[in-house]
């Protein structure tokens, strides 16, 4: 019984008239929690009702406290008939588990109700006391830190990273009830909105007990995705990547939070290195097994590629096989065998062990459905199909022992992980080595009713088969590890794309194993890497090992892309070069990514939004014949996606792809992709060729004018847009060293899927060709208007630039003036439109919804759209829905920017500074400074010179009560200067109330100083504010409404509707926000937003899911203003610091 | 084809101040659309029409969704809905609250009933403004009387509080809140060439000097209505005019004053010797005039017709002789002051809350 929920309902305000006779409203307020129910009284007669009712108070267990959300319901009292609800607050007291995050939820909060929306607000305060719950089987997962945020939080170091964590929970949808027919809408959004509330929880939970277990303490790049699947049920999932975090800071206090003592200690390696590597090899022949497979688990439900034609079209397999599997499976085994698994504990969880047991059917089945989406997902990474082959690759390729032994290290410890994958997108420095190249995977489900939710089998091993398949991919790329992972879902009727993608990439170990205690274990597993790297076959390049032996000392600014392959080996046709910058290693001609642009990275000019688009009819089918036509469009897609994301990005003159995210989309009449990415001229990888046209027919002279002006045309927009994005690289010698493959042809070709026949694909050509024959081809008029197409993305108007990135390469100096947006555009099609059509109409609406998000921010100029997050969707047949959440930072354009390498290496320092320099304290910590502290003694004042140039002297704020105890020994040290008598009172009033008392109060007496009644929350997608240091996290957001009414006419039509319903939803984000004591939502995203409408009944609803992070930040100014007394406050900490 | 639906909605809201002027004057998105397209806006921001539009409905939406929480502007600081910087609630408040002055000088003193709101096509057609704009303003203004109609204290600062208004336009809805509660006339054809201002400026005058809460602040009554106490006295002042003794000796005091050699301006005045005569023959005619119509002030209906009796009676004769206002200005001062020392006249401290009044009111009103 280890918790105690308080609750208090201080009072309410602008509540809507329920009695059309007074005016006026009786209202009183239900506070419910798990199963117990408080009642306040009834305030008579008032719009504005003063409750200030007692404490309720509920003893629940923690596991309770975790999933449930405190659920407070308004009612109007009415005498004879039933009370009538006014409105709901649901209030997720996570962050109050934490003790390092919020201590106390008190503020307005909007009453919600489904169907009226926003209908007044209401003061509460909510408290949690929670007894420390020792139990080795506790369910809960208390204290482990959940961030939305894809990088190592501002104020926090990462002591280790542990790696990937996922969790899915089902349930049947209420809406699909039986019940449903009879209740009423309100309560059947309400039951809705519960469930999922109750589902996040249990799934952060359990996701937190896995953390738990690994010996972490917080969740990074927590992404959690619900499943609409409509009849067969609810699934809500989330991945994440366990951390443990340290907040950075000088106290001695902080060095003993529970968790974050001795991380290695307690902390258990999954121990799957036996499975793992060997998994997706297909020796053996793939078609007849796969039936095998199939029927071991839902023979109807999964889909993969029937057709065995295609296969051979597509896939390139033998040749690649032929290439690959060789070599690498002896090296396999003898690495996993020596692995005594007894030595590292299991992470075990249901549904593992068989799988564990049994790999061979299912993980050839896996192989063999790769292999067909391979094709497809490979596409990206410049038609990387074939690697995809040779899966497992890694482990044979590495080539010198000491490359080997360096990567060996960090490979075991990660392939001892079921799945080496991190949701982060950006990293500290040092920690990303080198990358290969964006890895994807995807596959068509049949959906089925899920039969017991307890069990979530399916649904687990659906993932399951694809995450094995980016592993795979990753190893083929000679990478160990994916970062920038993420996972999505598109679902229409049974149908359902799962996809998976992520960046290969190679990583240090040092955030992996370090800690005091590791070193043990480390020195354990040497001897085995040698061991393996003995037996592996070294014959291949004992020249190239030397070049790539010492890359851990190569400078950050190009390391990262220099290529983690093996270039005799390389898995996919690519031409290398020296790296441009360090003229030693090989760097790949064009470099693809999911991850944020590294700090260090260095950076020729600026970058920009590169989206590829793309429309396909598909027939109308039901089931199994849908879900086949589906997955054979998909390649298709996949492929045309890629080539005009590569179109555009010559276009622009730059050579490399970050956050690229593609999203595939599924109607009942068609398939809609959208990529984005945002494209830079990374200094290190070679220039890009320009793009030539070339007429496939010789024909009359009319053509070839055609031809040579439409090629002037690409060539100026080439020039142009290197003036614009000042891309103007030093020009070097260059040095060819090409693909070791045959290049039958040296230039692709621009394909249309429509155009595409089967002869077509098999001479496909794989290369992209020596490095100024990037060619389109044209063969009749279709591709006229393609390169048309890659023409009309009009460049963005004068002042604006924009990405989908955290940062915008060769802008710095950010102002504060930020503004978050959401924008959604719903497009009605006519029937009967055609492939080229469709997407030409796509496009506009993508680029139409650009202009327009430009126009309406133009009185920010200069300014960069960051994080620009585009979302499409096929809400209905003929329509198309694109969301856009982004944020507008403004900057100051008087300062010079600095170019190329140079502000690389500005940012660089930047970042580090920023990284370690947190200089971080609190307003309500100044205030107690002045006021009941002296502690702004002149000694510490005279300390200030001395420890400004420490390194790093911050305070941590986890909590009041640690701070003072911090306070208190660090007076105790040294307590010459010191009127005791005053801190002693401190001490006591708070032993005299644990937590919250104290600090709520100050809270409070804070947010009236702020003068303004409602305090203002910024939001931004990104994970920092410019200008601005975060102080503080208060815990994650992660709300679900859903809104309806059948009054669309009456409230403004869709627009009307859809408008009021997202300003709601911000306004309840802002609101509990604050009421955490917040001033800003970092990493915020709008994860769902689901739209159906029927104009005829005057009906509409509307699900909107949205995440982030609660955080205080304090303006740098503000810093520098009151920099006196912080400078005490932290010489005194600092002072502490090395008193102990 | 077509955008079946489209918002945009920013964390802080965005709005722009030309399309707020072109909602609240009334135009339609269309129109909006074809005088921003007019205004270059096109060419500043390399925008579409269709850009155009989208913006234009986004921003219409948003100002529909507002205008809600304007009707009680103190709502607007502490709504959670929209996030409005203070500066930016300020600029909507004040424009969703001004108002047009020709539309004004149309339903100044009238009733802010229904009646006159069905009347408001006419009003819409004879300013030019549009009937959606003209329903806003004549809302506004029966918003405002509703809410201080109630209350106590000054009424200046109870509409400044209640609406958030800067001081000026404070004052200018405290002018036609006391102008609809005393029903004052101002639509007959000679008081036209007055402006909305010159009415503003008398209410001020009136509001500050006549009503109950000019003599004291504490006391619980309104300042929308005239000190009745003060109406009875001002019959006392009848005296003026109907002892002849008095009225004689009044007007040799004026004559004696105006004439004094030691006054600069008085010389300047003796000096158009025509405009001293007439102002001498006129001096009967004239100040029976102010004092009648002090005197009447006790019956509503002569409240009413308060600016037209003044104009009738003393400006206009006053403009027929050519006067200027300096000429104007001295008359009155030294009719008012000269009152003072009548052997007999022994009513002074209603007599300078009078004229002082008058006086002022004159002047304001003394123009072509």
């Amino acid at each position: 019984m280890p918790g105690k929920l308080k609750a208090k309902i201080v009072a309410g305000r602008h509540l809507p008239v329920m009695d059309r006779a007074s005016d006026l409203t009786d209202a009183f307020v239900e506070v419910k929690f798990g199963n117990t129910t408080f009642k306040t009284d009834v305030y008579p007669k008032s719009l504005n009702p003063q409750w200030n009712s007692e404490w309720f108070k509920f003893e629940v267990d923690d596991e309770d406290l975790q999933d449930e959300p405190l659920q407070i319901t308004v009612l109007d009292h009415d005498t004879y008939s039933a009370n009538d609800a006014i409105g709901k607050v649901y209030i997720d007291i996570d962050p109050l588990l934490c003790s390092e995050a919020a201590t106390v939820i008190s503020g307005w909060l909007p009453i919600y109700d489904t169907i009226h929306g926003i209908r007044g607000e209401i003061n509460v305060l909510v408290k949690v006391d929670l007894f420390n719950d020792l139990n080795r089987f506790r369910q809960s997962s208390c204290g482990v830190k959940f961030f939305c945020t894809t990088s190592i939080p501002r104020c926090y170091r990462a002591v280790m990273v542990h790696g990937f964590v996922e969790e899915l929970v089902v349930n049947e949808d209420p809406e699909y009830q039986w019940i449903d027919r009879i209740r009423t809408p309100r309560a059947s959004n309400e039951a809705r909105q519960r469930l999922i509330f109750l589902m996040s929880g249990e799934l952060q939970r359990k996701i937190g007990l896995k953390v738990l277990e690994m010996g972490g303490n917080a969740v990074v790049g927590y992404l959690q995705c619900f499943d609409l699947e409509g009849e067969s049920g609810l699934v809500v999932r989330a991945i994440g990547t366990a951390c443990t975090l340290e907040k950075i800071s000088t106290f001695p206090a902080t060095a003993t939070h529970p968790n974050n003592s001795s991380p290695s200690k307690d902390m258990k390696e999954p121990g799957f290195g036996e499975e793992a590597p060997g998994v997706p090899l297909s020796s053996g022949p793939p078609t007849p097994l796969r039936a095998q497979t199939f029927s071991s688990f839902s023979p109807s439900k999964s889909y993969s590629r029937q057709s065995s034609s295609s296969d051979t079209e597509l896939s390139l397999t033998p040749k690649t096989v032929g290439i690959f599997l060789c070599p690498s499976t002896p090296a396999l085994e003898s690495e996993s065998s020596p692995l005594p698994s007894a030595h590292l504990p299991c992470h075990l969880r249901p549904g593992m062990a068989s799988r564990s047991t049994t790999p061979p059917p299912l993980h050839i089945s896996q192989s063999d459905t790769a292999m067909l989406r391979k094709s497809v997902s490979f596409s990206e990474e410049l038609l990387l199909a074939v690697s995809g082959m040779g899966s497992g690759g890694s482990a044979g390729k590495e080539a010198g022992p000491l490359k080997a032994l360096l990567r060996q290290q960090t490979q075991s410890a990660l392939e001892q992980r079921e799945y080496p994958f991190f949701t982060l997108t950006a990293f500290p420095p040092g920690f990303l080595l080198h990358v290969g190249g964006v890895v994807s995977a995807r596959s068509v489900k049949l959906l089925d009713r899920i039969h017991n939710p307890d069990e979530p089998e399916t649904r687990d091993a659906w993932w399951e088969e694809i995450r094995q398949e980016i592993k795979s991919h990753a190893k083929a790329l000679g990478c160990h590890a994916v970062v920038g992972y993420s996972e999505s879902t598109s679902i229409c009727e049974e149908v359902c794309i799962l996809s998976a993608s992520g960046t290969a990439a190679v990583l240090s170990s040092r955030f992996m194993q370090d800690g005091p205690l590791d070193t043990e274990h480390r020195l354990s597993r040497q001897p085995l890497c040698v061991f393996s790297t003995g037996s592996e076959r070294v014959e291949g390049d004992m020249g190239s090992s030397a070049s790539l032996g010492f890359e851990e000392v190569v400078s950050p600014g190009c390391g990262f892309c220099h290529i983690p392959y093996d270039e005799l080996n390389i898995p996919f046709p690519a031409q290398l070069t020296y790296c441009y910058c360090c003229r030693r290693y090989k760097v790949p001609d064009v470099l693809f990514t999911t991850i944020d642009l590294p700090t260090e990275a260095n950076v020729t000019g600026k970058g920009c939004l590169i989206q590829a688009r793309l429309c396909r009819t598909k027939k109308k089918a039901q089931g199994e014949g849908n879900a086949t036509a589906i997955s054979s469009l998909l390649p298709f897609l996949e492929y045309e996606l890629h080539t005009q994301l590569m179109n555009k990005l010559k276009l622009r003159g730059m050579n490399a792809l970050f956050g690229l995210r593609i999203q595939i989309s599924v109607g009942e009449t068609m398939l809609l992709g959208l990529a984005s990415a945002t494209g830079v001229y990374l200094t290190a990888l070679p220039s890009p060729g320009g793009i030539q046209i070339a007429g496939k027919t010789p024909s009359d002279i009319t053509y070839e004018q055609h031809i040579s002006t439409m090629q002037k045309k690409i060539n100026d927009t080439i020039d142009k847009n290197k003036e614009l994005y000042e891309i103007n690289p030093p020009e070097v010698v260059e040095e060819i060293i090409g693909s070791p493959i045959p290049e039958p042809r040296q230039r692709s070709r621009l394909f249309r899927s429509h155009s595409e026949s089967s002869d077509e694909v098999s001479e496909l050509d794989l290369s992209h060709g020596k490095k100024d024959a990037f060619v389109l081809e044209i063969d009749d008029t279709d591709a006229v208007e393609d390169i048309h197409a890659l023409l009309t993305d009009s460049p963005t108007p004068a002042g604006f630039y924009s990405c989908n990135t955290e940062i915008m390469p060769g802008i710095q100096n950010w102002t504060s003036a930020i503004q978050m947006f959401t924008s959604v555009r719903v497009f009605r099609l006519n029937a009967n439109l055609t492939n080229q059509g469709l997407n030409k109409i796509f496009s506009d609406l993508c680029e139409n919804l650009l202009k327009s998000l430009y126009f309406k921010l133009r009185s920010m100029v200069p300014c960069c759209l960051c994080h620009l997050n585009f979302t499409v969707a096929i809400p209905e047949d003929e329509l198309i829905q694109v969301a856009v959440t982004a944020v507008a930072m403004s900057f100051d354009k008087e300062q010079p920017l600095e170019n190329g390498k140079q502000s690389g290496e500005k940012t660089l320092i930047k970042a580090i500074t920023e990284n370690d320099e947190q200089l971080q304290f609190n307003l309500e910590l100044n205030a107690e400074t002045s006021s009941h502290n002296p502690l702004s003694s002149p000694k510490g004042l005279s300390e200030v010179g001395s420890h400004l140039s420490a390194r790093a002297p911050s305070v941590d704020y986890s909590s009041f009560a640690d701070r003072c105890s911090s306070w208190i020994e660090q007076l105790k040290l040294k307590a010459h200067t010191i009127r005791r008598g005053s801190v002693k009172t401190t001490s006591s009033l708070e032993k005299a109330s644990p937590l919250p008392e104290g600090r709520s109060r100050s809270l409070r007496s804070n947010r009236s100083y702020s003068g303004s009644s409602v305090a203002v929350v910024k939001m931004t997608p990104l994970s920092f504010i410019p200008g601005a240091k975060i102080i503080k996290y208060l815990g994650i957001i992660n709300m679900f409404f859903i809104r309806e009414t059948s009054s669309l006419r009456e409230e403004g039509g869709v627009s009307g509707f859809l408008h009021t319903f997202i300003a709601e939803v911000f306004a309840m984000v802002r609101a509990h926000v604050a009421a955490l004591g917040g001033n800003a939502v970092v990493s915020y995203s709008m994860k769902e937003c689901v739209f159906m409408e029927n104009p005829n009944k005057n009906q509409a609803q509307c699900l909107i899911n949205v995440s982030g992070d609660a955080v205080i930040f304090v303006r740098e100014s503000e810093l520098e203003s009151t920099s006196v007394q912080t400078q005490s406050a932290t010489t005194h900490t600092s002072n502490g610091g090395e008193g102990t | 084809m077509s955008v079946e639906l489209d918002v945009f909605v920013g964390n802080t809201t965005i709005m722009d101040k030309e399309v707020y002027q072109l909602w609240l004057n009334g135009y339609t998105v269309n129109d909006a659309v074809k005088v921003r397209i007019e205004g270059g806006v096109m060419e500043e921001c390399e925008a579409s029409a269709e850009v155009l539009l989208s913006d234009t409905m986004d921003q219409y939406r948003t100002f529909q969704m507002c205008e809600r929480l304007l009707h009680h502007p103190a709502k607007l600081a502490n709504q959670l809905l929209f996030q409005i910087p203070p500066d930016r609630q300020a600029m909507l408040i004040e424009r969703y609250y001004a108002f047009d002055d020709s539309f004004v000088r149309e339903v100044l003193g009238k009733k802010l009933s229904k009646g006159t709101k069905k009347d408001l096509d006419d009003v819409s057609t004879k300013t030019g403004i549009t009937l959606k704009s003209c329903r806003r303003q004549f809302d506004n203004f029966k918003r405002v009387f509703k809410v201080v109609e109630e209350l106590k204290g000054p009424l200046v600062e109870n509409i400044r509080q209640h609406f958030l208004l800067p001081d000026q336009l404070a004052r200018d809805y405290a002018a036609i809140v006391f102008f609809a509660n005393n029903r004052f006339e101002t639509g007959k054809k000679k008081l036209q060439y007055l402006t909305f201002q010159d009415f503003a400026f008398c209410a001020g005058q009136l509001i500050n000097n006549w009503t109950l809460g000019a003599v004291d602040n504490m006391m619980e009554d309104m300042d929308v209505d005239l000190d009745k106490e003060f109406l009875q006295d001002l019959k006392d002042l009848k005296i003026l005019i109907t002892d002849k003794d008095l009225l004689d000796q009044h007007k040799s005091r004026v004559n004696n004053e105006t004439s004094h050699p030691l006054s600069l301006v008085c010389n300047a005045l003796r000096g158009k010797t025509n405009v001293f005569n007439e102002m001498e023959a006129n001096f009967k005619n004239l100040s029976r005039g102010l004092v009648n119509i002090a005197a009447k002030l006790i019956n509503a209906k002569d409240v009413r017709d308060f600016f037209i009796d003044l104009v009738e009676k003393f400006i206009e004769p006053c403009r027929s002789d050519k006067w200027t206002s300096i000429d104007m200005n001295l008359y009155l001062t030294h009719y008012t002051n000269s009152a003072h020392i009548l052997d007999t006249f022994k009513h002074h401290a209603v007599w300078t809350r009078y004229m002082g009044v008058i006086k002022s009111c004159i002047l304001r009103m003394y123009h072509d």
